[in-house]
């Protein structure tokens, strides 16, 4: 891995155990963020994305079991003491995640919230705190930040609750944002906010995100890189223009295809994608796509393919991947 | 938007007719204006899209024009007969023609049901007393959504997944045969791959059943999808009707076209929104005066916080609420 790289996951897996026999939420998965860059990671309910975040910032719960590696700026994460991961939590990694109304603490006003960051962190003065949290809500696009500082969290929008979350992330000055689903409780036009500060927020302080989201639209316009999950591992890694116009894996590409397009006429029928995703405690022993795939050969039922290069930066997990350039039109 | 005028109804027979609708909760400083005279109308066998952000009152309209909470004012005409004045025998021998599809698939089914009693309720209700015609009807239903009556009747809820509860909700909704089915978010909880297919299978049934949708969503690829004519809310207001491929091409109301630009499209070279919409919706408890659009609105002036626009035609069948507008 290259000496810039922030965030390496390597090979990763983790296990729940449940009534049913384990879970196998996400497989072997290795992923590298360079510092200051943008990765999405899209998928389904199910694809294991969102346990794959909880593993980056070492949240999982006790019950899971993991293998493989997580190192940020070139130390292990697993086996760091509580103290160790406190520090880093929240000072260095920061995370928001999609409902800002149960992360953030009913009882303390905003203002206070950000405040405790800002004192246990960075150890500024109760003036100095106050001082800097004003300035970050209003840096988030908060009007009124002195008033708005004094208010409780059900006092304020989803759309103004999510900003406030964010200044909360951005206060310590992190290294890499986690940002799981930040958009998706939000209406449209807010989310479109949203999104334009997470990015104007990243470029001013140079800082890395990894963008967690169901949404393809959500990451076309605003990351470097994208990892398409299914079934708990990555089908294709790809710069993200590359994703959408120089499409490999079939996953990816009936993914794109179902969803409907703005410049197509009323009564257009969607390529939707048959049948459902596999049961994670049911693994099969080929390609878990293959029931819903429409390229699927023998092969595939028996063999599970694993992520390799098609071309630079590129990578399909597939025994065929496809080879035509995608034509899309949005 | 938001406007109020009814210029927009038409006048070949139609199915649903809905005149100056208001629907307002609580009381004294905290009522709150959820929808504030609305009228459109829907022929036999059209898709109406209604599409708006969270609090512009577009689920409210849906239960009211079902009578599910009961409108303050106005009409809701379905052929020719007012529901809002139709009471008791009458209006549920009404809403047989009548049925509702809702966003989550999983929280509208009984869980300690079994899916066969779950899609026969309806028919229950309606009085359909002979047991084998009740079965007949349920598998023909589950049939049509694409699940095996055989292997669905007996199992709960639990066992299925979002987009096969889904299925099953509206086998329930299609099994007394309605002639309009109010679809409330149906495809709002679903998997992208989901969605595909529960879209799809909702024009199927149209087509099958001669169904007259009223389709209420805030995604509005997915609303253009099945619609032949759209409507636009915000605050409780009509800001623009029209044929849905007309809406998306030439956008008359200003917040129509914010709307359009912040749809983050599946597409890297597709340009980024140049002007996203600045703020968010005020309160519907004090709605802004005139224009309720107007305190987001780039085209605002004073003429409107002092004078409500009323709907005007701009182009052939697309009205709009603006005064500055097209």
């Amino acid at each position: 891995m290259s000496g810039a790289a922030l965030l390496e996951i390597d090979n990763l897996s983790v296990d729940f155990a449940t009534e049913r026999g384990p879970l196998r939420a996400v497989s072997g998965v290795s992923l590298t963020v360079g510092a200051s860059r943008a990765l999405g990671i899209v998928g389904e309910s199910g694809s294991g994305k969102t346990v794959l975040s909880r593993a980056m910032l070492q949240l999982l719960p006790r019950s899971a079991q993991v293998k493989g590696s997580v190192r940020f700026n070139g130390r292990e994460l697993f086996g760091l003491s509580r103290q160790a991961l406190r520090q880093l939590r929240g000072r260095e990694i920061a995370v928001i995640f999609q409902d800002p109304m149960t992360s953030l603490n009913p009882v303390l006003t905003v203002g206070g919230q950000i405040a405790e960051t800002l004192r246990e962190h960075l150890g500024l003065s109760r003036e100095r705190a106050h001082e800097r949290t004003v300035a970050l809500l209003s840096e988030v696009g908060i009007p009124e930040p002195e008033r708005r500082a004094r208010q409780y969290p059900h006092q304020l929008s989803g759309g103004m609750r999510q900003r406030v979350a964010i200044a909360i992330a951005l206060s310590c000055e992190p290294r890499l944002l986690i940002a799981d689903e930040p958009t998706t409780a939000l209406d449209v036009t807010v989310q479109a906010q949203i999104l334009d500060l997470l990015a104007r927020e990243r470029e001013a302080r140079r800082m890395a995100i990894v963008l967690i989201t169901h949404d393809l639209g959500v990451v076309a316009g605003r990351t470097d890189e994208v990892a398409v999950m299914y079934a708990g591992r990555i089908v294709e890694q790809a710069p993200t223009r590359a994703l959408f116009k120089d499409t490999r894996s079939p996953y990816s590409q009936a993914l794109i295809a179902a969803i409907p397009k703005l410049r197509a006429p009323p009564h257009t029928r969607l390529a939707a994608i048959g049948g459902a995703p596999p049961d994670p405690t049911r693994p099969a022993p080929g390609c878990a796509f293959e029931p819903r795939c429409r390229y699927a050969q023998p092969r595939c039922r028996t063999e599970p393919p694993r992520l390799a290069a098609v071309t630079e930066g590129h990578a399909c997990a597939c025994w065929f991947p496809l080879t035509e350039p995608t034509v899309l039109s949005a | 938007m938001a406007g109020s005028g009814r210029a927009q109804l038409r006048a070949e027979p139609t199915l649903l007719r809905v005149e100056h609708l208001v629907v307002e909760y609580g009381v004294g400083a905290y009522r709150v204006h959820a929808v504030s005279d609305v009228s459109f109308d829907l022929k036999p066998g059209e898709t109406l899209g209604l599409v708006g952000e969270s609090g512009c009152g577009k689920s409210t309209l849906a239960r009211a024009v079902l009578q599910l909470s009961r409108p303050t004012a106005g009409k809701v005409l379905f052929e020719g007969t007012d529901l809002a004045r139709a009471g008791g025998a009458h209006l549920r021998r009404l809403r047989r023609r009548v049925q509702l599809i809702f966003q989550d698939p999983i929280a509208s089914l009984n869980p300690r049901r079994r899916i066969g009693d779950i899609v026969a309720e309806p028919l229950v209700i309606a009085g359909v007393r002979d047991r084998v015609e009740r079965v007949r009807r349920v598998r023909e239903a589950l049939h049509a959504v694409g699940l095996d009556p055989d292997l669905v009747v007996r199992r709960r809820p639990h066992e299925f997944s979002g987009g096969q509860c889904q299925r099953i909700a509206i086998a329930r909704a299609l099994v007394l045969e309605p002639q309009l089915i109010v679809c409330d978010e149906p495809v709002s909880a679903l998997d992208v791959s989901i969605r595909a297919q529960i879209l799809n299978l909702l024009e199927d049934m149209k087509a099958r059943y001669g169904l007259t949708l009223l389709f209420i969503a805030h995604d509005l690829a997915v609303v253009k999808a099945v619609s032949d004519r759209i409507v636009v809310m915000y605050l409780g207001k009509m800001c623009e009707i029209g044929p849905s491929a007309q809406v998306f091409e030439a956008p008359a109301h200003p917040y129509t076209s914010l709307l359009l630009e912040a749809i983050p499209l599946p597409d890297p070279d597709a340009k980024l929104a140049q002007r996203v919409a600045a703020g968010e919706p005020p309160s519907p408890i004090a709605p802004p005066s005139g224009c309720r659009f107007r305190s987001r609105c780039p085209l605002a002036q004073s003429r409107c916080a002092a004078e409500e626009p009323i709907m005007r035609e701009v182009r052939p069948g697309q009205f709009v609420a603006c005064h500055f507008a097209g």
